[in-house]
């Protein structure tokens, strides 16, 4: 069990980050794209295609937090003063961004600085998470179990980088998102923002890929090294065809399929990551194994997990399918 | 320039938790009221229910969002403020953490939705249910949070291997021994700040005499309430103090102001406490009484803090203070209680001016007397972050104190900007009051008024 239960747990936490980056990736896309339409109407829907699920999308960031400091606390305890800054920047950005989907709607002369803050929390918080990402991935200094690196080591080329990539991301889910529940002019607009999105994803991806490979020894080996190669080939292979059919899901007007397809996109870009870091929850040092909370506290969280987790993808499948549809201009959904 | 990243990284917390913890106390009474308020309207189809269930509705929805928002912070703060204590005691309180998230925050957060927008996709039967479904994630989330909490004021189930604390009993870690006290007194704490909103938001309109049927039911729903719950409150208080007595002396000593172990202790009403001088200045009294309040007993003998090493005292002045802003207040809640039920006796309870004012005054005492609460217990409870066990200042990330300063900064600005923006948003909502049912379909969607065609006139000034 000792050696089952933090590959697990692994598993478990990385399953529900990248539940997190898809599920607030869209609604966050939507606040990147948000200002690219100016007319009050459309933003209405832009936000009220995600008002009733926002809450429940961002509540994967805090298992995500939590969930991390009941089973690996020594990564809780070192990720998060080594990202101090950045994490918190994302925070404040979420703040904003979270209360702008109340206080819009109340606004009459402050509407505008809530479309602000709804656009500016979403850029900044996407931006910060791609850093803070770019920062675990990039490694983090820790001596005995304690981080003593330095207040903005996260700060780099390559975490920027990151952050950069992450907002283009974003917003191609945000709006194949819209391409699927809009209609009429906003989702034709939708559909020619993923065209142009989805050209600079491909091209992120390719540099942070690139980057990674070409910066990081531990990393080109893992992907380079016999008989590792074949494995691993499917994932850039995968990756090409998936995009092949984002593209022509886009060209041939489907609804569905290119929101699919990037979240595929997604996941396909999250494996790359994990197989290059795997099993280390604290590169380059601490491994899911050295970080494990006690196994007697990895299995009391993992009991009601596991019955705990499908209950609420099940309720949460619910309550997207009591919003599915189209969201129209005049619907003003109770 | 130098900061002491300990004194920061306190300031930050007891400044993001404060903020966060006055939207938690609100809403899950609040929840637990629109429950109530949506069962009556499906029993009696009273129309004034489902315009109060609706105006309420409105102001829950920027409450919670605010208390979601600021709650994310703190989930993250036990990390990069208290990462010594992460890793100290995270195989201990993570996963208590982690069970409030899977089996609360899900539940709310999801069925939240339901309860803003999906009243006509779900039907009154299952919106009823969400409603219901948000009002028990509220309890439950308070459920594993002052679990986790009252662990750290009474650790037990616990064993220490190589410095680091290791689970050892689950029910006993949960259920130990300062919980079931906590958790009652919080959530009754949490009921009567909602209820005196309520009553204080019924008692505005009463005054202005307008909505006056909401606000009789509204206002009269309150006075029951807190008829019952206020005085209970006395009591649940007086067995929590009771177990501070038993668990943690030195926090007992500091509410009373009390300097010298021994018998014939009296309760002070006012004092000046000197913690240079070991002494109190100014004291004003009742004689015996903090013996027969906490001892049961005239000459009953309380610990002094003067038993304590001062480097293992608590902060006696604020705890001194906050415990008696809260018991005054508390006192307050009770008269306006009794008085409420005199004036109703005597079929004056709508119209007695002088009644109505101070319900409107004390609108924000519940909120006023949980903020003080917490400042007894927590600020009672250094300088351990673990009561006799872990000491704050080990407890600390290593990270500089200027990081530290910079986001508190942006904390103070962000949440200004917020609790100012939110506080004038239900107040604006407050004072349009419920509206009847049918301006109140159009007006739901008040929510997005403007999408009509042409609404943008008729949006609300």
């Amino acid at each position: 069990m000792e050696f089952y239960l933090p590959i697990i747990w692994g598993g478990i936490i990385a399953v529900a980050v990248f539940l997190y980056v898809v599920l607030d990736g869209f609604d966050l896309g939507i606040g990147i794209l948000f200002l690219s339409r100016e007319s009050e109407d459309e933003r209405d829907v832009m936000m009220n295609t995600v008002a009733p699920v926002w809450d429940g999308n961002e509540t994967w960031l805090i298992i995500g937090g939590a969930g991390l400091m009941g089973t690996f606390p020594i990564a809780y305890a070192t990720i998060m003063p080594a990202l101090y800054l950045p994490l918190m920047i994302m925070l404040i950005a979420l703040i904003f961004r979270g209360v702008a989907f109340e206080f819009r709607f109340k606004a009459d002369r402050s509407r505008k600085f809530w479309d602000l803050a709804f656009f500016g929390g979403s850029f900044t918080a996407t931006f910060f998470q791609g850093v803070n990402l770019g920062a675990f991935v990039q490694g983090i200094e820790v001596t005995e179990g304690i981080f003593t690196g330095g207040a903005f080591d996260w700060l780099t080329p390559f975490t920027i980088l990151v952050g950069l990539s992450l907002l283009p991301g974003y917003a191609l889910l945000g709006s194949t998102w819209l391409v699927m529940k809009t209609e009429g002019e906003l989702q034709a607009h939708a559909r020619h923002m993923a065209n142009k999105l989805f050209i600079i994803v491909l091209m992120a991806m390719g540099a942070v890929s690139l980057w990674m490979v070409a910066f990081d020894q531990g990393i080109r080996e893992r992907w380079f090294s016999l008989p590792n190669i074949f494995f691993l080939a499917p994932v850039p292979v995968l990756t090409a065809a998936v995009s092949f059919n984002l593209w022509r899901a886009l060209q041939t007007g489907r609804e569905t399929m290119p929101f699919v397809m990037a979240i595929v996109l997604f996941a396909l870009g999250y494996i790359g990551l994990a197989v290059s870091r795997f099993p280390y929850v604290v590169p380059p040092s601490i491994s899911i194994w050295d970080a494990a909370a006690a196994p007697k506290t990895q299995m009391f969280l993992l009991v009601g997990t596991l019955i705990i987790l499908p209950v609420i993808l099940a309720y949460t499948v619910y309550v997207y399918r009591v919003f599915r549809g189209k969201v129209r201009i005049g619907d003003g959904y109770h | 320039m130098d900061f002491d990243p300990v004194l920061l990284a306190r300031i930050q917390f007891a400044f993001t938790i404060s903020f966060h913890i006055i939207f938690p106390a609100f809403t899950i009474g609040l929840a637990s009221y629109l429950a109530m308020l949506e069962f009556l309207w499906l029993r009696t189809r009273k129309p004034v229910y489902k315009n109060l269930y609706k105006f309420w509705l409105k102001i829950f929805a920027i409450s919670f969002g605010m208390g979601v928002v600021s709650g994310i912070v703190l989930s993250y703060q036990f990390g990069t403020n208290w990462s010594g204590f992460s890793h100290l005691v995270g195989n201990v309180l993570g996963p208590l953490l982690a069970y409030e998230v899977l089996t609360a925050f899900f539940l709310e957060a999801s069925f939240l939705g339901i309860m803003l927008f999906g009243w006509e996709r779900v039907g009154d039967r299952l919106h009823f249910a969400s409603t219901c479904i948000v009002a028990v994630g509220t309890l439950l989330s308070a459920f594993w949070i002052l679990a986790a909490n009252s662990w750290m004021h009474t650790p037990a189930g616990y064993e220490i291997k190589d410095g680091l604390y290791y689970a050892q009993d689950w029910l006993k870690i949960i259920f130990n021994p300062s919980f079931p006290y906590r958790f009652v007194h919080m959530i009754v704490a949490a009921y009567l700040t909602t209820a005196f909103t309520v009553i204080g938001v019924g008692a505005w309109h009463l005054l202005r005499r307008s909505h006056e049927e909401p606000a009789r039911v509204m206002f009269s729903m309150g006075l029951w309430f807190v008829l019952i719950f206020a005085p209970a409150q006395l009591f649940i208080g007086d067995l929590h103090g009771l177990n501070v007595r038993d668990t943690q002396p030195a926090k007992l000593a500091a509410m009373e102001g009390h300097w010298e172990t021994g018998g014939h202790v009296p309760l002070l009403l006012f004092a000046w406490p000197d913690e240079e001088a070991e002494e109190n200045h100014f004291e004003f009294g009742i004689p015996n009484a903090a013996s027969l309040i906490i001892t049961h007993s005239m000459d009953g003998e309380i610990t002094g803090l003067k038993d304590f090493a001062p480097e293992d005292r608590p902060p006696v002045a604020i705890v001194f203070w906050s415990f008696r802003i809260m018991v005054g207040l508390g006192t307050l809640m009770i008269f306006i209680a009794l008085a409420g039920v005199a004036l109703r006796f005597r079929g004056k309870v709508y119209t007695t001016p002088w009644f109505l004012k101070l319900a409107v005054i004390s609108i924000p005492s519940g909120f006023i007397a949980v903020l003080a609460g917490w400042f007894v217990t927590e600020v009672g409870r250094q300088p351990y972050i673990v009561y006799g066990l872990i000491r704050t200042i080990e407890a600390a990330s290593p990270v500089p104190g200027s990081s530290i300063a910079v986001s508190l900064a942006l904390f103070v600005i962000t949440y200004g900007i917020v609790f100012t923006a939110g506080t004038y948003y239900i107040l604006k909502l407050v004072r349009r009051g419920p509206i009847s049912d049918e301006p109140a379909e159009a007006d739901l969607t008040s929510r997005q008024p403007h999408i009509f065609p042409g609404s943008a006139s008729k949006r609300e000034a």
